[in-house]
């Protein structure tokens, strides 16, 4: 078969767009709530990789002397050499005498690290599973039961059970949190792929050849990937709770890690009496999970054309 | 001179910035009669279902009119508040819409839905309601108004939905009535009926009639006076008689005669050319034994039995839910057949392993109907076309190469290689497809309604395209469609297929003209506009392109 062409002229009209992605993007970055959230979370960010510049003090240091200052409290601390320095507890310091502000700003790490880790985790190990589940019918019925299962689990009963495992730790807690999110992705994924199974360039790619594993790859995973983006930030938001919750039940990270849970945890006994312990840690966790879940939403309504404000 | 019950003058309205023009409507001025029916046509974007939601105060939030008087009956309504054109609306002026399945509410039995138009702007008692309904369902031809009364939306057929909505719209007796789209979801034969039941209602109670359309051929068989709208003018109104036997402008000449004639064509074939398909009591049923549920088994095509010389085109023709689309996608082994054979050349790829179908492939190659869905809106051209080449070995530069090429030969500009789907229409998006196949080098291309989504103008070029391919390439083709005019110019034999069987194989023009199955008679009786003769317009032969028109062999059934 040759193909000769005879008519120069062409018919195409062109319409000013750029690449779908970018255009898509920039619509994102404009909405408001992904604007604000956004950089909320972008400062947290800064805060817990510059948590030693930020004027903290070792946030494990422990000082009999200074036991459960009023946030804003003044010190002045007499060296040997009679040279005198100022400190200020921002935050106060708790029943221990650690600087609660240095231990919330270290804390930021572990809640950012827990949070971010279990959405990679449980969104592209959901992702993988749902792809599968939703473009293979044998595969279907096997993985949705087991699927079924695991969500039959409570969440922390799961935590309990690997931390007698496996000891406290980070890594335990990751897990502990984010397998039980994998059957919620799971189940995302497998009903998006489901409806994109049937789009005729999918059936267009099948005709032409394209292996499944290129077709998955190609055609279907990148069409999953805008509201992947918003489930994976509203698992990031429920992880750095459950994690501060987990600590605070006292089978999440070991005691001597500074995290909000666990700052809470211990000012528990004397709420009443000095409740900034709990507030301060209290607020960053309301402030952050806020923020990340602000972007969430934010992202849902910029990358669902449905809810596009007229 | 009879009373307007609709007057508009200088209607604006104006669309969100941005948009690629300024104004949805611009200026349009025109009038409905009592007892008239006036149908608005234009293209997809051309204003017209605006114009529709802007007498009954249903604009979307984004659109603003920004001048002009719309008045029913003496009162304007632009600048009615919205406890007014409640009122208005059902009582005075009401609409039915293109899709009866999502206009009626599926969680309230229909019964109800009408009665709560009376309950609404009326105070009959619970009693009288109820009588007053049953009447109106009676009278838009509903055999058992009792069941139908206490029925659900989904209980029902389309045509029985769209009997239900026009009952909605009529029983309060109004004015004007606005009907956009309201055949377009529906199967030839059911549109036929609903056609003449607008008709009837209309003229017993007077009734004058705004009818939304994009065909011509409902046009001919409804329409009093015809307004036809550009990119949001009014560029022509004026009797239907006059305007579909003599349009002034060039605009409308050009979507008439871009209507396809139901008169076959006649194309010299090769009756003796080897025969590339053949499908011998083709079967597939949906549903039977699963693992956990059972389905009551679906025989989506039973028996189908079909021939495809080398050159030729195959049509199949059927309403929706006959079957036509699952043969095609039997053949093109997108389903598994559930029983028969398809040979294809000399080779049997009905029970071929999906392994050892893979050779086979890229023989067969498909243009499916939605061109916004047929491309995968992530990937731009160059990848979308070169996909299917490279899967069988050819390298990328030359793949790109031969893209460029096939694109041009589809009339597209090379660029377009670098650019994605959604910057190109409906009908360019469809060039593409059909420009993605060919890089295939098929044997046997189908086209599965691949020009029913795409406006009348547009449909006409692709056509000619797919002609144009035809004998340039020496392409064999299976044509799916519902809409026996692109049949009767496409094709060269026809089957005609009703609920998943074939009632009548045959040549084009024997079955147009002498058909034999009284379903195949009913569909050609039904096709709308049959007696109105849209090729006189035609200055050349269509859709062949070149030269005169060919001498035509058969009148139509009618």
């Amino acid at each position: 078969m040759t193909i000769e062409v005879d008519r120069p002229q062409s018919i195409t009209r062109l319409v000013g767009f750029s690449d779908p992605d970018r255009e898509v993007w920039a619509r994102v970055l404009r909405h408001p709530s992904v604007a604000i959230g956004a950089s909320i979370v972008l400062l947290l960010v800064l805060v817990a990789i510059l948590a030693p510049v930020l004027g903290t003090v070792d946030p494990k240091a422990i000082d009999p002397a200074y036991r459960n200052r009023s946030p804003g409290s003044v010190h002045v601390i007499t060296a040997p050499d009679g040279q005198q320095t100022t400190r200020t507890f921002l935050m106060g310091a708790d029943t221990l005498g650690r600087d609660v502000y240095s231990r919330v700003i270290y804390g930021s790490r572990v809640s950012l690290i827990v949070g971010i880790t279990v959405a990679l985790i449980s969104t592209s190990v959901g992702l993988a599973i749902g792809l599968l589940a939703g473009y293979l019918r044998w595969v279907d019925v096997v993985v949705m039961r087991v699927m079924d299962g695991l969500m039959a689990i409570p969440g922390i009963l799961l935590a309990i059970g690997l931390v007698a495992v496996w000891g406290a730790g980070l890594a335990t807690v990751v897990l502990a949190i984010a397998v039980p999110e994998i059957p919620r992705v799971v189940r995302l994924v497998r009903s998006l792929v489901l409806t994109i199974r049937e789009e005729p360039y999918v059936e267009a790619a099948i005709a032409a050849g394209t292996p499944t594993p290129l077709i998955l790859i190609r055609h279907v995973m990148p069409n999953t990937l805008g509201p992947m983006i918003v489930q994976g930030t509203f698992v990031c938001a429920s992880a750095i709770l459950i994690e501060a919750i987990l600590s605070f039940l006292g089978i999440g990270i070991p005691t001597d890690i500074p995290t909000w849970g666990n700052i809470m945890a211990e000012g528990r006994q004397l709420f009443r009496v000095y409740p900034h312990t709990i507030l301060f840690p209290g607020i960053f966790v309301a402030i952050t999970v806020l923020a990340v879940n602000m972007l969430g939403d934010g992202l849902r309504d910029a990358l669902d054309p449905r809810t596009k404000s007229p | 001179m009879p009373a307007s019950v609709l007057q508009i003058r200088g209607l604006t309205v104006a669309l969100p910035p941005g948009s690629d023009r300024a104004h949805a409507v611009h200026n349009v001025t025109f009038t409905v009669n009592a007892g008239e029916i006036v149908c608005l046509v234009g293209e997809s974007g051309s204003g017209k279902s605006i114009t529709a939601q802007t007498i009954m105060g249903l604009l979307p939030r984004a659109l603003r009119p920004l001048g002009g008087a719309v008045k029913l009956d003496d009162e304007e309504i632009l600048q009615a508040s919205e406890v007014r054109l409640q009122q208005l609306r059902g009582s005075r002026m009401s609409m039915i819409f293109q899709e009866p399945m999502t206009a009626l509410n599926p969680v309230m039995t229909c019964g109800k839905q009408i009665d709560e138009v009376l309950a609404t702007h009326t105070r009959l008692s619970t009693a009288e309601r109820r009588a007053q309904t049953l009447g109106i369902l009676e009278r838009v031809q509903i055999s058992d108004a009792q069941r139908v009364y206490d029925a659900y939306p989904h209980q029902l057929s389309g045509g029985q939905r769209q009997r239900i909505m026009i009952a909605m719209a009529l029983v309060l007796k109004p004015a004007l009535l606005v009907a956009d789209e309201p055949t377009t979801a529906l199967d030839v034969t059911t549109q036929a009926q609903i056609l003449s039941l607008i008709r009837e209602l209309q003229r017993e109670r007077d009734t004058g009639v705004l009818f939304v359309t994009h065909d011509f051929g409902v046009v001919s068989e409804i329409a009093d006076r015809v307004a036809v709208l550009r990119l949001g003018e009014l560029i022509e109104i004026g009797a239907t008689r006059e305007v579909l036997g003599n349009p002034r402008q060039e605009y409308t000449q050009t979507l008439i005669s871009s209507v396809p004639s139901l008169k076959p064509r006649a194309a010299p074939r090769d009756p003796n050319a080897p025969i590339l398909l053949q499908t011998d009591n083709l079967t597939k049923v949906y549903g039977g034994q699963h693992l956990f549920r059972k389905q009551p088994p679906l025989q989506a095509a039973h028996g189908v039995s079909l021939t495809i010389r080398r050159g030729e085109v195959l049509g199949i023709v059927g309403e929706s839910g006959s079957g036509k689309s699952t043969v095609a996608r039997c053949i093109a082994r997108l389903v598994e057949p559930t029983d028969g054979s398809i040979r294809l050349g000399s080779d049997e790829i009905a029970t071929l392993s999906h392994r050892r179908l893979r050779p086979h492939r890229r023989r067969i190659q498909m243009v499916f109907q939605d061109p916004y869905r047929s491309l995968n809106p992530r990937r731009n051209i160059a990848e979308a076309m070169i996909e299917g080449p490279m899967n069988f070995g050819l390298n990328r530069a030359d793949a790109i190469r031969r893209a460029g090429e096939l694109l041009e030969f589809v009339r597209i500009e090379r660029t377009a290689l670098a650019r994605y789907p959604a910057q190109f229409s409906g009908g360019q998006r469809q060039r593409i497809c059909i420009a993605r196949a060919l890089a295939m080098e098929p044997e046997l291309l189908i086209a599965d309604e691949a020009v029913s989504a795409l406006d009348v103008s547009v449909q006409a070029q692709v056509l000619r395209l797919l002609d144009d391919i035809r004998k340039r390439l020496g392409l064999t083709m299976l044509f799916i469609t519902h809409d026996l005019r692109v049949a009767a110019q496409v094709c060269d034999t026809v089957a005609v297929m009703q609920r998943g069987k074939v009632v009548e194989y045959g040549d084009v023009a024997r079955i147009f003209a002498d058909p034999q199955d009284d379903y195949t008679r009913a569909l050609i009786d039904a096709a709308p506009g049959r007696h109105a003769n849209f090729g006189a317009l035609r200055r050349e032969g269509y859709p062949h392109g070149t030269g005169e028109h060919p001498p035509t062999i058969v009148q139509s059934s009618c």
